[in-house]
This record gives structure tokens, C-alpha cells and sequence, in this order.
């Protein structure tokens, strides 16, 4: 068992601000009202630090660290932005661009993405690099949902939420590097997956227009995460 | 009997044994030699011993790998200590004649005491020469587990990690942390089920340290986990071996069979009360398994995909407990440094850097093959005494050392010493022991692109940086060797490795654009000419438009 959480002090952005030492740097942000963009994360879930948005620079350390998954320390100091952060973090975001098929005025997530929200956020308007145009996979073989593999970022939440909360583990990832994909079950189409519990939870957690609910045409759709908040309310009383 | 009695008895046993021979042929059984056949030469020279009579008095011994890897099958005959080389199955009953005679076959002679072998200094290849992989005996008539059961019997854990600290080692996987402070890192954390894990997985392109180490005297490392374990307060050990190893793992598999035999491995060891077994998990080929979170994600059972860190396997790892994680290399120093004492140890090498390395020569260089070296050796010597230099006259341009996440060494530094810090101050990494020799008929920007496609292939798709970085560098870098690039390109280029070498989540991802990196910093007017010249100085690029590439 792990040593009962301690009270520390930390600064953020030079900021003196107070935490339990089982909190993560993006808790502790929040909890302040410090910003820290994030992506892949969402409260509630395992943080994986796979996007590299929330990156932020810790004294003492050489490397960047991700916000979500490191754990704070007594004295530690944060920056939260910088030029540098801020270039890195525009860059992720044009990276997730490249490599997908994301054209908004078309998408179900349009004026609701997170993906949207992120490129006005960074000031990402345009694209330094080529877009790689894959050709990638439109599952629509649920009888509620579908899975546009042209706009999914590997957050790996349906992953999470599927795995963790529902308790299913319907979703995985499929593939190395550039070719890796979510898939369902073993790579059988979603609608014929003999774990699926049809709950949608994947479909709300999704931060873009990868997964969705038919029926919703352009802009339509709207994710609702709020279910999340019983689960982590209940760990945090637990704790 | 006491334990370490036993082993001594055992040891007696097995040279008495021997007494009747007068002389043998050792033949390499590691995998350079098996592929061309050293197996069935064995057999021929078993038949032929056999057939004369000479059976009674010539030993056939199958040893380690004897080094010269691209001029196998290898034979020593002793006593006379000749080294044959190329030998076939058909040459049996030459060699067998001959030591009968006692006049070595002149024909298939290699020069003797050639730099390759006399510059050398050998630690973890001391027994390669001398002992049957296949042979526990073996093993133990060489002073094999005495430390171990030394250790056990008449030391303390921390003893044991205060020597490995004394001794100056450090991480043989390439990053060249202190064994001693992970060691002790381990040992202080809290908990009574701790894990030991030996990565070999070992998957830089032109390695093959591990694989020769394993397949040469895996006894050695069973050891060096064993006295790690006792270190720690470990119960339990795994070997990640990748499976494209065969015959590593078979040999794996057999002596960690004969050491439980003996009561070296498993419950109570040498009648003390501290007990560990030892488990192979076979990678299935992803070059990410070496990073140690991911290595640990796979022996769980899950997606072999790295998690960030802090927190250390030092304090959770395998099962979330606290987990020492060390190289092949690594733990093959651990039991002669006990055995000898960390003075001795660190007496050999440089400040810093301390004992000996392995590196695997490959690429435009003579002598092809595995050399063990001081540490502070020059890169001239390694290159042109032990390595003889490059074939057909041609010029030396670079040596490219750490694998895809190292850098390519031009020239002017060939009489730097080879440690830790002076590798990296020239943009390279010591790494696992990879060393590939670059002549001028190799372009650099060709093998910047080689090992992005290696990084792009391997990466395991996790982190958004190393995923979609590594594939855009390596279109950019296509673009350059294509002649289509402009200095645009160039400046994006050098601006993504930059922000994925920042931002990746792990050691993949963050030592990618190395080997661009270095490339850019030493050969930059090679870039400049496929740019502006729409030209390969080397001539290994060939030059495409923008037609022909989408036609």
C-alpha cells in the first residue's frame, strides 16, 4: 500500500499554491484556475500522456513532463507556458491534422470537437507540413453507432472507458506507428463484436467525430461526459 | 558438503574427467558460425576423431563465439592454440590428423596473434573460448557460480551492492546509468515481492552483443541475476529475450534447467535460505519492448506501448511492484566483479567509464565481427587495429554507433576515447554495442533515412510526436534524397526533430532525429548537395521528380 497522501506546497506558473501529494500537476492546476490544455485526458480515466498538449516544464528535470500523469512533489516548480510550450503544443496539433482526414465542415463533431477547439486555442490556422490524405476505414456496421477512423486522434479514450468503466475492453489499438488504429474485439466490424455492450460511452468520451451516433448529420453531434463525474466523485470519497 | 565445496567437487570432477585428452578442437557453435555450417562441421569432426581412433585423446568441444564472425566457421586447435578459419565439413579429417601429428594445417591457419585478438580485453567474454555453452560443468570448472554461492553464504545484500557502486558500472543498454544506485534504488523501496528483469531484447539494426553473450555462456547471466536478486531482496527473475533469438533461448532454456539441477537457481539455494527462479518471456519483434515500461507492459500480458515516467520500475514496475531492470551486458559484468572485487573492476577503463565494452563491428570493415574493449580504447584503434580497417582501400567517412538513437562519428574525432561522456558530446550514444563503419561510397543522408524508417516502422504509435513525427521526417528526408527538397524542407526537418526529440513520451521517440541530428551537424553540405545540386556526392541516392514519384 502506498504512504497516505501529505499535504505539500508547489508553485505553478509562480504561483504558491497548496496539494495532496496523490494528486497529479493538472489537478492541482485546475483546482487553482491555471490552464493547462489537454487532450488525450479526461477526468475520470487513467491518464496515458500519449497527446503531449499538456507538457509542461518542471525545474529540475531535463525532460518535458506530462501534466495528467505526473504525480507533484513537495517544492516542485511548474511553467505551464512558455514560447516553447506553446510552438510544441501547436505542433501536436498540426501532427493530428496531418495524419488524419479532418475536414470540419463535414464532420458530425463540427463547432463541438475538442480537436476544433484545440487548433483556435494553439492559433494553429494553417499547416506548416504536408497533409498525409491516409486512406482509412468508415465502420458503420453498429446499429447505433459509427467509427470514422479518418478523424480519430488515438486518444485511446474509448480504450480507457471501455476497459475501465464499462468494463468491456471492446476497444483496443491495432498496429504500430503510423498505421495504428482502434479497433473492436479483434478487428471484427463493431457491429458484429460479441463484447460490446451497446452503452455509448465510447461515443461520448470520443473528443472528435471518430465516434458518433447515427442519424446525427453535420454539427450535430454533441458528446456528453458528465456520466464520468460519479465514477471519479466515488474514487475521490473512496480515497 | 558445504555449497561451495560442492562446486568445487564438481569442478574436480569434471577436469579429471578431461585428464585422458591431450588436445581439442574447440568449434564456435554461436549463431555467425552456425550459419554457415559450424554445426555440421562438428559433426564431421566427430565422425573423422571416431573413425581414426583419436577420439580417446582429441576432445571435440563446441565453445562461445569466437569474435571473427565473417571469417567462420572458426576452429582453435589446442594445445598449440591455432586458430583455423573458413573451415568446412570436408576439412575434418585434415584437422583431426593434424593434431595428431601435432603440425596445424597450414592452409586453413589464420595469422597468429593478430591486433584483432591482442588488443582486446575480455571480461564478459572471458569464457567464450573456453567453455560449452551447452555445459553447466563447464561453466563451474571455470570458477562459475562461486560468487554467487560466495556471496550468499558469507555476504550481506548490501555488501554486494556497495561493491557493484565501488566498482563504477554502469548500464550497458546504452544509457549508461550507475547499476550500483538503480541497485540500491531498488533495494530501499518499499515492499517484499520484488522483481528482477534481464532485457534481451536486443533490436538495434547491426547488433548481435546480446545474442552472443546468451548464446556463449547464459550461465553468466543467470548468475549476474542471481546476485541481483540476492542484492535487492528479489524472489523472482525474467528474461525478455526477443524470439528472434533461437538459439539464445535454447540455451537459455537448458541452463536455466541444469542450474535448478544443481541447486543454484530456484528454492534455498546452496542450502541458504534465500530462494530464485528464473523465467524466459519471448518478445514478438517490436523494438519498443526494449524500453523498459513497455517491457514490462508485455511481460503483463498487455500492449508492448511504454507509460510515462516518474514512476520508475525502481519503484513500480513489474505488477506495480518495485523492479530492477538491467541490460545482458550488464549483468554479465555483475559475477566477476564480485568474484574479483570492485578494485580490480574499476582499475580497467576510464574515469567515468569504467570496465569494458562489447561492440558488434559491422558494415564496410574488415574484420566483421564481436570485440570486447576497454573502455577509453580510441575509435582508431577499434576501427583499424581491431577491425583492420576498411576493405578495398577505401576511405573511412563516419561510424555510426547507438543504433537508431545514436549519431554518426565523422572522422576528426577517430582518436577520442570511447566512454560515455565524449560519445555524447559529439552528438552519439555509446548505446548497446551496435558500431557500423561508414566508407565514402555511403551517403549520410541515405542512412539518416534508413533509421528514421527503422523509428517510423517501430514506433509503437502511442504518443502523437514520435507516431506522426517520425513518418513526416522520413517523407522530408525521401524528399532530400530524392532531389525534390528545397531548404524549406530542410529548416521543417530540423524544426520536427527538434520538437519530437522534446516532446516524445519515450527513449524511441526522443532519440529518433539523433542519427539526423548528427548527420546534419557533420554532413550538412551532403544535405546542401542533394538540395541544391539535386546531386548524391556518394552516389547512392537516386535523383526522382515530382512526376516521377506521383506517377
Amino acid at each position: 500500500m502506498s504512504a497516505p497522501a501529505r499535504v505539500i506546497t508547489l508553485h505553478i506558473d509562480d504561483r504558491e499554491v497548496g496539494a495532496h501529494t496523490d494528486q497529479t500537476i493538472l489537478d492541482v492546476a485546475r483546482e487553482n484556475g491555471i490552464f493547462i490544455p489537454t487532450l488525450c485526458h479526461l477526468k475520470g480515466l487513467t491518464p496515458i500522456g500519449a497527446c503531449r498538449i499538456c507538457l509542461v516544464e518542471v525545474a529540475g528535470f531535463n525532460k518535458l513532463l506530462p501534466a495528467c500523469a505526473t504525480k507533484v512533489t513537495d517544492g516542485m516548480r511548474v511553467v505551464t507556458h512558455s514560447e516553447r510550450l506553446d510552438r510544441y503544443r501547436r505542433r501536436v496539433v498540426e501532427f493530428l491534422f496531418a495524419s488524419g482526414n479532418h475536414v470540419c465542415s463535414v464532420c458530425v463533431s463540427n463547432n463541438n470537437c475538442e480537436l476544433q477547439s484545440m487548433a483556435q486555442l494553439t492559433g494553429m490556422t494553417h499547416l506548416t507540413m504536408p497533409y498525409r490524405y491516409p486512406r482509412l476505414r468508415v465502420d458503420a456496421s453498429h446499429e447505433r453507432f459509427v467509427q470514422d477512423d479518418n478523424r480519430c486522434i488515438l486518444c485511446q479514450r474509448c480504450v480507457r472507458v471501455c476497459d475501465e468503466i464499462e468494463g468491456a475492453h471492446t476497444w483496443d489499438v491495432m498496429g504500430r506507428g503510423i498505421e495504428a488504429r482502434v479497433i473492436t474485439d479483434l478487428n471484427e466490424p463493431w457491429g458484429e463484436s460479441s463484447t460490446c455492450t451497446s452503452c455509448g460511452k465510447c461515443v461520448h468520451v470520443c473528443p472528435t467525430g471518430a465516434l458518433s451516433i447515427k442519424g446525427t448529420a453535420a454539427a450535430e453531434m454533441k458528446k456528453k461526459t458528465h456520466f464520468l463525474a460519479q465514477y471519479w466523485t466515488l474514487k475521490e470519497d473512496r480515497s | 558438503m558445504t555449497p561451495e565445496e560442492q562446486l568445487l567437487h564438481i569442478a574436480e570432477e569434471h577436469r579429471a574427467a578431461q585428464q585422458s585428452f591431450t588436445g581439442s578442437l574447440k568449434v564456435c557453435v554461436a549463431a555467425g558460425c552456425v550459419s554457415c555450417q559450424s554445426d555440421q562441421l562438428k559433426k564431421a569432426l566427430d565422425a573423422a576423431a571416431k573413425k581414426s581412433g583419436a577420439d580417446k585423446t582429441c576432445k571435440i568441444k563446441g565453445v562461445g563465439c569466437l569474435g571473427l564472425c565473417a571469417q567462420g566457421p572458426l576452429v582453435i586447435s589446442e594445445p598449440d592454440g591455432t586458430l583455423y578459419h573458413h573451415v568446412q565439413p570436408a576439412d575434418a579429417e585434415e584437422l583431426i590428423a593434424a593434431i595428431s601429428a601435432r603440425k596445424p594445417v597450414e592452409r586453413l591457419a589464420a595469422p597468429a596473434n593478430q591486433p584483432f585478438y591482442t588488443r582486446q580485453k575480455r571480461i564478459v567474454t572471458e569464457n567464450f573460448d573456453r567453455i560449452d555453452p551447452e555445459k553447466i560443468e563447464d561453466y563451474i570448472a571455470v570458477g562459475g557460480y562461486g560468487a554467487l554461492i560466495g556471496a550468499i553464504t558469507t555476504r550481506t545484500p548490501a555488501e554486494i551492492i556497495e561493491e557493484i557502486v565501488k566498482a563504477g558500472l554502469r548500464g550497458r543498454g546504452g544509457g549508461g546509468y550507475p547499476t550500483g544506485l538503480k541497485w540500491s534504488t531498488v533495494a530501499k523501496a518499499p515492499g517484499a515481492e520484488k522483481y528482477v528483469i534481464c532485457n534481451a531484447d536486443e533490436g538495434d539494426p547491426g547488433a548481435f552483443m546480446d545474442r552472443s553473450v546468451l548464446e556463449s555462456d547464459p550461465h553468466r547471466i543467470l548468475e549476474g541475476m542471481a546476485l541481483a536478486a540476492f542484492a535487492i531482496g528479489a524472489q523472482r527473475g525474467y528474461v525478455y529475450a526477443r524470439a528472434e533469438y533461437p538459439l539464445a533461448i535454447k540455451r537459455l532454456k537448458l541452463a536455466i534447467g541444469q542450474a535448478e539441477k544443481r541447486g543454484l537457481l530456484g528454492r534455498d539455494i546452496g542450502g541458504t535460505s534465500f530462494s530464485f527462479t528464473i523465467e524466459i518471456r519471448l518478445g514478438a519483434g517490436a523494438f519498443v519492448c526494449g524500453e523498459e515500461t513497455a517491457l514490462i507492459a508485455s511481460i503483463e500480458g498487455g500492449r508492448g506501448s511504454p507509460r510515462p515516467r516518474p514512476p520508475y520500475p525502481a519503484e513500480k514496475g513489474l505488477w506495480g511492484k518495485p523492479t530492477l531492470i538491467n541490460n545482458v551486458e550488464t549483468f554479465a559484468n555483475v559475477s566477476a566483479i564480485i568474484r574479483n572485487g570492485s578494485e580490480w573492476y574499476s582499475a580497467i577503463g576510464t574515469e567515468k567509464s569504467r570496465g569494458t565494452k562489447v561492440f558488434a563491428l559491422a558494415g564496410r570493415i574488415n574484420n566483421t565481427g564481436l570485440i570486447e574493449v576497454a573502455m577509453g580504447i580510441t575509435l582508431r584503434e577499434i576501427i583499424f587495429d581491431i577491425g583492420g580497417g576498411i576493405p578495398e582501400g577505401r576511405k573511412f567517412k563516419a561510424v555510426q554507433t547507438g543504433g537508431p538513437s545514436g549519431g554518426c562519428i565523422p572522422e576528426q574525432f577517430l582518436d577520442m576515447e570511447v566512454e560515455y561522456e565524449s560519445l555524447a558530446k559529439v552528438g552519439s550514444i555509446m548505446g548497446s554495442g551496435g558500431m557500423i563503419v561508414m566508407d565514402e561510397t555511403s551517403c549520410m543522408v541515405d542512412v539518416a533515412k534508413f533509421f528514421m524508417e527503422f523509428c517510423k516502422s517501430e514506433s509503437c504509435g502511442k504518443c502523437v510526436p514520435c507516431r506522426v513525427g517520425t513518418a513526416q521526417m522520413y517523407d522530408l528526408l525521401c524528399k532530400i534524397s530524392e532531389g525534390r527538397a528545397t531548404r524549406d524542407d530542410l529548416a521543417l526537418l530540423e524544426d520536427l526533430c527538434d520538437m519530437v526529440k522534446h516532446t516524445s513520451l519515450c527513449g524511441l521517440g526522443q532519440t529518433a532525429p539523433n542519427p539526423v541530428l548528427s548527420t546534419l551537424r557533420f554532413f550538412r553540405d551532403e544535405y546542401l548537395a542533394h538540395i541544391d545540386e539535386k546531386r548524391c556526392p556518394a552516389g547512392v541516392c537516386k535523383m526522382r521528380t515530382a512526376m516521377e514519384v506521383h506517377a
